[in-house]
């Protein structure tokens, strides 16, 4: 999609500037009537999940044990990737956030939290808090939008590599958390530098996120197998499985949050300098996306299915987020905003499709029908194997 | 042989538990199950809660396995959830060292007082405490002597804590052992009325037991206690070494009274003296050793970063919490709600309370670990 101020329809075009800093003052609000009733049964509800999450932990792993049984192994393997499904999401996430800092827990802490994960909570605080929801779908500030390695937007210029971008995001969904690593570790543009030349915070940062990955792997491949036994071999495919299954979730999960068709993106140059309390969270309404579901379904996402509230306020408890949804969108319908949400399968079709989009020239998906194909075969073959004079030819041409 | 050196085997199985449990450690899972064993955090486990006056109480606590012992007069501070909010205060041992190794402490709920109400109002046998050792000097010299406490209102803690030890109470009525035959004690106790005295009955039956001398002064039948009556209520109160526990007036005018008459006094404070939340303040960064002025409208961040101290900050509006820092002391006031965050070393976390700096003015001197 195009950046929201290239659109020939800004979707925000009826707002004033009163109305703006308006809807900062209700968000306020809602987000001070939380914070005002945060308490003992919030306390109660993330010791309740870190609980369970331990003892389905440790629980499923005993059973692994004998996964030589394949009931053992089905059990086991169902079990580790829920609870790594919820370390990750519900509780990692969440707590590196600091929405549980307020309880002055150090064990439940934003400062103190490591997560289930190839990316070391340092690196991922700094990446996600401080960039991702700072300039939330800022083309080019942005690097969750497509993790610095995909076609986001119309107005990054086609290339030929693009092509692969679909396989490239199923790929990267597979082992998403060395993804993330590396995303955090900002690699691509490090390992640009020559070696002697990068800088030392990368150095220290990279030694680090060794360190964690080989810890991660000694105990899901080493450690646990040896301890299973003659089901070693059993044991490594479970745990391989279970980082999988985790890892193609979470990455549908966060693929949702920014990515369907409809989401906004927006213009770094758009961006006042001095953003405004009221512009910034109208940016954050407009970049992200809701999935509907059920209870079981919001806390497997870590309640990320309340993407539009987490973004407006990441620091709330997530086990709040369902209760104010139903204001918060009061306030969209209010505001003639769209809020974007919708079924799962429907958001992960929604953002693949964006993906195949993108993966092809501007306008070049929804110009194909059957009868024109060959012709558009045709011209996508030029663009890809002409240079850089035939595509802007062509793309200009379309 | 050297396989099956027991402190090798145990070093390998801590190695292969902690790679397991990486990236948390063995204890994260441990603790499920056995919270109050040795080698964990410290903690205790409320086991009874028994009422002393309308608004007082006695917790009985059961320490975690680690707990070193104390001497009575000293004080634990207890690390309790309020409001789903860990928060930290000190509190007196009330017994000496006791044979069914429990501690207790006694607690009278201050007006609007978040923990000692809590304590003593809803706070229910089972519920999980955090502990540190006992600390405080404020015990008698183990040689005994002839000494005066002067106790008011709840400052009997500690107190109470000493005599029970010296002197325990049995259903036989109260012991005098020959640890205690060396000890000449005058106790100066001093209550609103006796209905409100914790530990009236105690110190009576001590009393009665000619195990110390008891001279109560309720304010409702005696007035209020002038200092330079206690050569009146206590004739050889020159002999007698002073220890004192009340409120910060009672403690000011004894440490008046007893310097100038060069009488020994120890004592031991409950409340912290806090600045009154004012307009800005300086901020002192206890490791970088940077001395900011910062107003009382202006972040913390900000102030610090234009005197030239490199801050760690992400969002600089309060959202990702990349700028937090512990506060060991002082008061910040929340930039966006004007609410005020307080630390001091009495009753807050040892580490500090977080605060996240982009957000939040100096309110009075604060320090920063930084
Ligand atoms: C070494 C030491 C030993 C202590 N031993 C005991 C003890 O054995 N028993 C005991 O009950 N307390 C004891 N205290 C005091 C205790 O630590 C708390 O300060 C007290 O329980 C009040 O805490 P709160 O959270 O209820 O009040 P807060 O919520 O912190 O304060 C609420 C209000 O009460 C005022 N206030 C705070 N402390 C007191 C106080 N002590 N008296 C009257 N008003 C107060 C505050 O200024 C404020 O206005 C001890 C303190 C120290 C430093
Ligand atoms: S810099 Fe982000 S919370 Fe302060």
């Amino acid at each position: 999609m195009t950046a929201i101020t290239k659109k020939p329809e800004n979707p925000t075009a009826h707002l004033t500037p009163e109305d703006i800093e308006q809807i900062g003052v209700e968000l306020d609000a809602i987000r001070q009537d939380i914070i005002d009733s945060r308490g003992a049964s919030d306390a109660a509800y993330i010791r309740r999940i870190v609980r369970t999450q331990r003892h389905l932990e440790l629980g499923s792993r005993a059973v692994l044990l004998a996964s030589l049984f394949p009931p053992a192994w089905v059990v086991g393997t169902a079990g580790l990737s829920i609870a790594k499904i919820l370390e990750n999401m519900e509780i990692g996430h969440n707590v590196m956030h600091g929405q549980w800092d307020w309880m002055r827990d150090p064990k439940i802490h934003s400062t103190t939290w490591e997560w289930d994960n190839a990316s070391p909570a340092e690196g991922w605080k700094h990446s996600h808090n401080q960039i991702h929801h700072t300039y939330t779908n800022i083309v080019g500030k942005d690097n969750d939008l497509g993790y610095g390695i995909m076609r986001v937007d119309e107005g990054q210029r086609w290339h030929p590599l693009y092509l692969l971008q679909p396989m490239w995001n199923f790929v990267n969904a597979c082992f998403f958390e060395y993804g993330i690593a590396a995303y955090d570790l900002e690699l691509g543009r490090n390992l640009a530098v020559p070696k002697d030349q990068r800088p030392e915070t990368f150095k220290r940062s990279a030694r680090n996120t060794l360190r964690k990955i080989r810890k991660q792997m000694t105990k899901d491949y080493v450690v646990h197998p040896a301890l299973s036994g003659p089901s070693f071999l059993h044991t490594l495919a479970a745990n391989f499985t279970a980082n999988l299954v985790r890892n193609l979730w979470s990455h549908s999960v966060i693929m949702c949050g920014h990515f369907p068709e409809g989401v906004e993106t927006f213009e770094k140059a758009a961006i006042p300098a001095n953003e405004t309390r009221g512009e910034w969270y109208l940016r954050q309404m407009l970049g992200s996306a809701n999935i509907s579901g059920s209870r079981a379904m919001h806390l497997m996402s870590g309640n990320l299915s309340h993407q539009i509230e987490h973004h407006l306020f990441p620091d709330l408890p997530s086990n709040r987020y369902a209760e104010i949804a139903p204001r918060v969108r009061e306030l969209f319908e209010k505001y003639d905003l769209n809020y974007h949400s919708a079924p799962l399968p429907k958001q992960v079709a929604s953002a693949w499709h964006k993906v195949f989009r993108l993966a092809l020239p501007n306008g070049w998906l929804a110009e194909t029908t059957p009868r024109n194909a060959p012709k558009q075969l045709a011209k996508l073959y030029r663009m890809t194997t002409g240079g850089p004079k035939v595509r802007r030819a062509l793309s200009s041409a379309a | 042989m050297a396989l099956l050196d027991p402190v090798r085997v145990r070093n390998r199985l801590a190695g292969v538990a902690e790679a397991l449990t990486s990236p948390l450690v063995p204890a994260d899972y441990l603790d499920l199950f056995a919270p109050l064993r040795s080698g964990t955090d410290l903690r205790g486990r409320i086991e009874d809660v028994q009422p002393e006056t309308a608004d007082a109480a006695t917790l009985v606590i059961r320490p975690g396995a680690d707990w070193a012992g104390h001497v009575p007069g000293q004080y634990v501070r207890i690390g309790i959830d309020v409001d789903g909010v860990r928060e930290w205060r000190a509190y007196s041992l009330t017994h000496g060292p006791r044979a069914d190794g429990r501690i207790s402490i006694t607690v009278k709920a201050v007006p609007d007082g978040k923990v000692s109400t809590h304590l003593v109002r809803r706070a229910r046998p089972g519920t999980l405490v955090h502990l540190e050792q006992a600390a405080g000097e404020f015990v008698l010299p183990p040689a005994g002597g002839k000494f005066l406490f002067v106790t008011a209102g709840s400052g009997i803690t500690p107190v109470i804590g000493m005599l029970r030890n010296l002197f325990p109470a049995t259903d036989g009525g109260v012991l005098r052992p020959p640890r205690s035959a060396r000890h000449d004690i005058v106790v100066v106790h001093v209550a609103p009325s006796r209905p409100d005295s914790i530990f009236s009955r105690d110190l009576e039956a001590l009393h009665a037991a000619g195990a110390i001398r008891l001279v109560a002064r309720y304010d409702d039948v005696h007035g209020l206690l002038d200092v330079d009556d206690l050569a009146t209520l206590v004739p050889d109160l020159t002999e007698r070494p002073t220890f004192a526990c009340g409120p910060a007036g009672l403690l000011d005018a004894l440490e008046r009274h007893h310097a100038d008459a060069g009488l020994e006094l120890f004592t031991e404070q409950f409340r912290v003296a806090l600045v009154e939340a004012g307009e800005g303040g300086t901020v002192h960064f206890t490791q970088g050793g940077a001395v900011v002025e910062a107003d009382g409208a202006t972040p913390i961040l900000v102030a610090a970063e234009d005197a030239g101290v490199l801050m760690p900050s992400g969002c600089r509006m309060g959202i990702c919490y990349g700028c937090v820092l512990p506060m060991r002391e002082g008061t910040v006031r929340d930039l966006r709600t004007g609410e005020l965050t307080t630390a001091d070393p009495m009753s807050s976390d040892a580490g500090g309370v977080p605060i996240q700096t982009c957000i939040s003015a100096a309110a009075g001197p604060c320090h920063l670990v930084h």
